[in-house]
């Protein structure tokens, strides 16, 4: 039985850029708890003779050769983007955010 | 634009003792891109170098560039990290739009490499940097900030985003904390990005100009009491963006905090911006809540695994590395480890190495560098290695010196005209007629007339006075406009004065 506490969905929501008012806190806290108390069923499962993984696929160094293909169009790949101006997406301003 | 109260920066380390850190990030030369086959050229036209791998679009799939892996590795082992056996690459997640995919590829809890060290020379002293690590990632699009006035973030009013540059390869190199640089601070990290940034050069895997971004750093530095047990808090200068920038936020950062701390302030962990305009910091981010980038493996990408077959044929690979040059240049030039030093920080040692293999001497090689052409760097504000003269050039300047064509004098006017591109050496000394007088006519005539002239010198001269010949041979360079060799003047004035 994990214990998701309202105060971590609210952190969750908010890394998330989700508005999440108060009863769904409690909602979400819930529901939460649910999912991870499944998943945490894997490790039930698993024998002490299974490394932990996170890849499924045994392989290693899969590389490509540094050699250049063609990019899209520039027309097809702003077309995907909410908005456009001077050939470049176009966002909401960002403040206090800068990675 | 700064309100900053400032300690004078003599006294800054009375009363306390920095502690330095820094981040480097390299963009990596390759051709493509880290994780898709998107051309890496730098200024082409915006958006036009994507595609559904970088741009993040449902069911691409990343797969690795195998000259950035090797690239890193190459580095790693140029500053003595060891090379992780097996590492995995991690999603960094954050919304800010300078990525497409809500997430950075980059690397996390397993670095490509691991622990080093770079030994940098500050005015005779080495001070031992300790590197902490080694990663890869991708590097990040490029925001245009439209509608406030000067082009940052507060006051836009949107941005533009240009994702050409999203997902370059970048490789990021970590520092340990510095501590005992003391006041030499601001050195010492210029010292090391300086170092650092001729490593990677020299292994040929990033062009490193800072002015065009593919090589960035985030300066860390806290200060603490003198003798105090602990480190202070630090802050964090991001994108310190030229070799003099980084010793300027050092320097600047060490006067605010000491400022704050004097006054029973604390320091705010914090990131800062530097103003290249104004050499100052202003607050940016608060540290305060620790940033939550819930990192985690990247599922798409398998683990990287070198084994020793790999790293090996890497390190054999590896050129002559800066340090081990300078000490082979030193030997070969004989001369002093502080010489050497200048050489290296005017960024003349390449320079002065092409000018001796095209048929200087090394004193004279260095002589020009360091001399004439370093002064007229200054003066244009540029780089030696920007000025409009090879070193083929200067070694024809050398030669024509040695041959007795042209005097130091003369170099300098010959100088002028190969800066200002009319072609090499001996073609200016021709065209101007800039070379050396021999025992020509018009030389014969020009001592002549100074004999003729000045009768009462003669006089002196011939009682004794040998010192006044001075005179004389001013009179004759001035007449022959500094073309004439003094010693040539000297001994043929004394032929005619003393022996009449």
């Amino acid at each position: 039985m994990s214990n998701l506490s309202r105060t971590d969905v609210e952190h969750l929501a908010r890394l998330a850029r989700l508005a999440v008012t108060d009863e769904e806190l409690d909602v979400f806290a819930g529901q939460l708890d649910v999912v991870l108390d499944a998943v945490a069923r894997v490790g039930e499962a698993a024998a002490a003779d299974v490394p932990p993984t996170s890849h499924v696929v045994p392989l290693t160094n899969v590389f490509r050769p540094d050699v250049v293909t063609p990019s899209l169009p520039r027309d097809q790949v702003l077309a995907g983007a909410p908005a456009a101006e001077d050939d470049r997406f176009r966002v909401p301003r960002i403040l206090q955010e800068e990675a | 634009m700064s309100t900053d109260r400032l300690v004078d920066y003599d006294e800054v380390t009375t009363r306390y003792e920095p502690v330095i850190g820094l981040e480097t990030h390299v963009e990596l030369g390759t051709a493509s891109k880290m994780f898709c086959g998107c051309s890496t050229t730098f200024g082409a036209e915006p958006n036009t170098q994507t595609c559904p791998v970088c741009l993040g679009l449902p069911g691409s799939l990343p797969v690795a560039n195998a000259a950035a892996v090797e690239a890193t590795i190459q580095i790693g082992l140029a500053l003595g990290s060891e090379i992780a056996p097996w590492c995995r690459f991690a999603r960094k997640n954050y919304f800010y739009p300078d990525i497409p995919k809500g997430f950075q590829t980059s690397q996390y809890d397993e670095p490509l490499c691991v622990g080093g060290h770079l030994d940098v020379d500050v005015e005779g002293q080495t001070y031992r940097v300790e590197i902490e690590r080694v990663h890869l990632e991708e590097d990040t699009g490029k925001n245009l900030h439209v509608g406030g006035s000067t082009g940052r973030i507060h006051g836009a009013d949107h941005s533009l985003v240009d994702y050409n540059r999203a997902g370059i390869p970048l490789v990021e190199i970590v520092t340990r904390p510095v501590p005992g640089a003391g006041a030499k601070a601001p050195e010492v990290a210029r010292a090391y990005v300086t170092e650092l940034r001729e490593i990677v050069q020299t292994l040929g895997v990033s062009d490193v100009r800072m002015e065009q971004g593919s090589l960035r750093c985030d300066v860390n530095i806290s200060l603490n009491p003198v003798g105090a047990p602990e480190w202070g808090t630090r802050t964090e200068t991001k994108n310190v963006n030229s070799l003099r920038s980084v010793e300027r936020a050092v320097r600047f950062e060490m006067r605010r905090q000491a400022a704050r701390l004097d006054e029973g302030d604390r320091i705010v962990q914090e990131t800062r911006h530097f103003h290249e305009d104004t050499g100052t910091t202003s607050s940016g981010r608060s540290k305060e809540e620790a940033t939550d980038y819930r990192y985690f493996p990247e599922p798409d990408l398998v683990p990287i695994a070198a084994d020793a077959d790999w790293i090996e044929q890497l390190r054999a690979g590896l050129p002559e590395l800066p340090a081990a040059r300078r000490t082979r240049l030193q030997q070969e030039w004989g001369i002093s480890a502080t010489e050497m030093t200048w050489l290296a920080n005017a960024g003349a040692l390449g320079l002065v190495e092409e000018t001796v293999a095209a048929g200087a001497n090394p004193a004279d090689a260095r002589k020009w560098w360091l001399g004439d052409l370093a002064r007229r760097a200054t003066e244009a504000g540029t780089d030696l290695a920007e000025l409009a003269i090879t070193p083929a050039q200067v070694a024809e300047l050398a030669r024509l010196i040695t041959e007795g064509t042209i005097n130091d004098k003369l170099a300098r006017q010959v100088l002028d005209g190969v800066l200002a591109g009319e072609g090499d050496p001996a073609k200016v000394v021709e065209a101007h007629g800039l070379a050396v007088l021999g025992e020509s006519d018009e030389l014969v005539a020009a001592v002549d007339a100074a004999i003729a002239g000045a009768p009462d010198v003669v006089a002196k001269v011939q009682s004794g006075k040998v010192q006044a010949l001075g005179a004389l041979v001013g009179a004759v360079m001035k007449t022959t406009r500094g073309k004439a060799d003094a010693a040539t003047v000297r001994r043929m004035l004394e032929e005619r004065v003393l022996s009449s």
